[in-house]
């Protein structure tokens, strides 16, 4: 696709800087009145794994909707792949795969045709590869010993994958997955982590929505958090995990000799519990430097190591709650 | 070959691929045809049109069957026809379409055409079309091309069904007109035919209203409850005597029209009344339907 002379208005050639999608004071007041997303600036570069993170009712759903062209913006604007939604949505869905709130299926249909349904209702989509290219995603997701099931005989997780499957119908720029390891088991996860991985490799932008931080730790390589409508924080999640550092963890029988030696080594904020002994690194020494000053004085090391700070931390330090608040 | 010609080729290539046949788009109404009529819900409805001539047939011949005597008498109840289906079998056709107009075929489109919509966003599937992306004009006209074949489908089984249990319960031949000519057996079926065409556009406007409603709700049943109910008070109104200012409105108004077709020569006013009604129907309800489907926020 890259020799696309650049005069095409191809979705998805966007000019340097712009993200995958942009938006700008997304707004969304349902009738009832209540502001289901409130101003959101939503920047997400191009190859990015973007995690979207948030409780239960902050939006992130509602946002996802307007995206895809499903519900039109009370006000502000959104871009995706470069194009304004939902005004160009037939020109942008097809270079997009969803899985939006879990997958949804006709149970009266098996596997196989109900990927071919949803692959006919993209015009786009060549009918002469169609079967080839179902048979393709089903084996992607690992369904393809179940192809001729009724789907409605499927459990949660292979329903999951089933949509999943309909989201990898064609090569994607974008990947928008709401929840997409919900009722999978934790080899399913790990199966549709390293998925997502590969697909990301491949130079897909993926959009995941989830409310499990490590996961969003394990496959994304930026974040944004909302909380009641609002965007709280975005960027890359090193950066967004480094507002909150990591501590170091002595494992020993000797907590008070450690406590001291760390000390003089310049670490901060020591607190010891029982054989724990945590500080705050010291900011310019080396840890191996540390480790061997505790030998040399004769503590006994039973465990060395720095627990990383969690995107769950981070969060709690923004939002100065729990993560799983109802909004 | 230079670079640029590669460059070029490839580019062709690409949009070789990349550039969609027309053809293409009617992909979703093969599927949206071949996924409604391999349903069992559809099948079943289907079942019920033609089980009804089976029965009026059955019916009709033990009751002639008793009475042994010739001509049968007992005309003027039951439905428009039925004291001639034992002089010829093809009136079982027309009689089975008599029978079915008012209610069951109706009652079927009302199934097919409120749940075409309502039962796509009940199940949450309305999304993913959308999403693919199908479009929502073109979904919709996909729903409403389906609706109106399931309208033709379904008035042929009846009218097949009936002529199936007609030829075998009854002898078949020249046929008696309403104004008393004669008319060749041929002719005959030309005209249940027709018959059976004017039944099934009828049923248009019906179909229009359906889908209509099919766009208000996320409920499917809701939908297909609140057209057969429509349907119903329709009906009644109809019967209504101090009601006859507005009854030519309703759309149900000149549904028998069809016997008109049985006239020499055929008496057209009436049909082409309903025609023009069902064209009415169709046009306010499906850009009702259009309006309503094309700005409504998609949040199941």
């Amino acid at each position: 696709m890259s020799e696309t002379p650049a005069t095409e208005p191809e979705p998805g050639q966007q000019s340097a800087g712009d993200g995958v999608i942009v938006t700008r004071a997304l707004t969304k007041r349902y009738r009832g009145g209540q502001l289901a997303v409130d101003g959101l600036d939503l920047a997400v570069p191009a190859g990015s794994v973007f995690g979207f993170l948030g409780p239960n009712g902050s939006g992130k759903t509602t946002t996802i909707r307007m995206l895809m062209g499903l519900i039109e913006p009370t006000s502000g604007s959104a871009r995706v792949l470069g194009r304004p939604m939902p005004r160009s949505a037939r020109a942008v869905l097809p270079h997009v795969g969803a899985l939006i709130e879990g997958p949804a299926l006709y149970g009266f249909l098996s596997g196989r045709d109900n990927l071919l349904r949803y692959d006919a209702a993209d015009p786009t989509a060549d009918p002469r590869t169609r079967r080839t290219r179902v048979a393709a995603a089903l084996d992607r997701v690992g369904l393809a010993a179940a192809a001729g099931k009724k789907a409605k005989a499927y459990s949660l997780g292979m329903k999951q994958r089933l949509g999943l499957a309909a989201a990898l119908l064609q090569p994607r720029r974008l990947l928008v997955l709401d929840e997409p390891t919900n009722g999978l088991d934790p080899q399913g996860m790990r199966e549709i982590r390293s998925l997502i991985r590969e697909l990301a490799s491949d130079g897909t932008t993926v959009f995941l929505s989830s409310h499990l931080l490590d996961e969003i730790e394990q496959v994304c390589t930026h974040a944004a958090v909302m909380a009641q409508g609002r965007l709280i924080t975005q960027g890359p999640v090193a950066d967004l995990a480094a507002g909150t550092r990591g501590r170091l963890v002595v494992t020993t029988p000797d907590p008070a000799d450690t406590a001291r030696i760390l000390k003089e080594q310049g670490a901060a904020d020591v607190v010891i519990a029982e054989d724990r002994v945590s500080a705050e690194p010291p900011q310019d020494r080396d840890l191996a430097e540390v480790n061997a000053a505790l030998v040399t004085a004769g503590v006994r090391v039973r465990g060395f190591g720095v627990e990383r700070a969690s995107l769950e931390d981070a969060f709690v330090a923004l939002t100065g709650e729990g993560f799983d608040v109802a909004g | 070959m230079s670079q640029a010609e590669a460059v070029r080729t490839s580019t062709a290539q690409a949009q070789a691929v990349r550039t969609p046949s027309v053809l293409w788009t009617f992909g979703l109404l093969r599927n949206e045809m071949w996924t409604t009529f391999r349903r069992w819900r559809t099948l079943a409805l289907l079942g019920v049109l033609a089980a009804v001539p089976i029965l009026v047939g059955i019916a009709v011949k033990i009751e002639t069957g008793d009475r042994s005597g010739p001509g049968g008498g007992g005309g003027g109840a039951g439905p428009a026809f039925i004291s001639q289906i034992t002089n010829n079998g093809l009136f079982l056709v027309f009689t089975a379409l008599a029978a079915t107009l008012p209610f069951f075929l109706p009652m079927a489109i009302g199934v097919i055409a409120g749940d075409s919509i309502a039962g796509e966003a009940n199940a949450g599937t309305l999304r993913y079309l959308l999403v693919a992306p199908a479009g929502r004009t073109r979904l919709l006209l996909t729903k409403y091309a389906t609706v109106l074949a399931f309208c033709l489908l379904a008035t042929l089984v009846v009218a097949v069904s009936a002529l199936t249990v007609g030829a075998l319960l009854f002898p078949l031949g020249d046929l008696t007109t309403i104004s008393g000519t004669q008319i060749s057996f041929a002719e005959g079926l030309g005209r249940a035919l027709l018959i059976a065409l004017a039944v099934a556009a009828s049923l248009v406007g019906m179909a229009a209203l359906g889908l209509f409603v099919s766009t208000l709700t996320s409920s499917g049943i809701a939908a297909m409850a609140t057209t057969v109910g429509l349907l119903i008070t329709i009906q009644i109104l109809d019967q209504i005597p101090q009601l006859h200012a507005i009854q030519p409105y309703f759309f149900s108004h000149y549904w028998l029209s069809f016997a008109d077709l049985m006239r020499e020569p055929i008496y057209w006013d009436d049909l082409v009344k309903n025609l023009g009604l069902q064209a009415l129907y169709a046009a306010v309800f499906g850009s009702a339907a259009w309006a309503r489907f094309t700005t409504k926020d998609i949040a199941s």
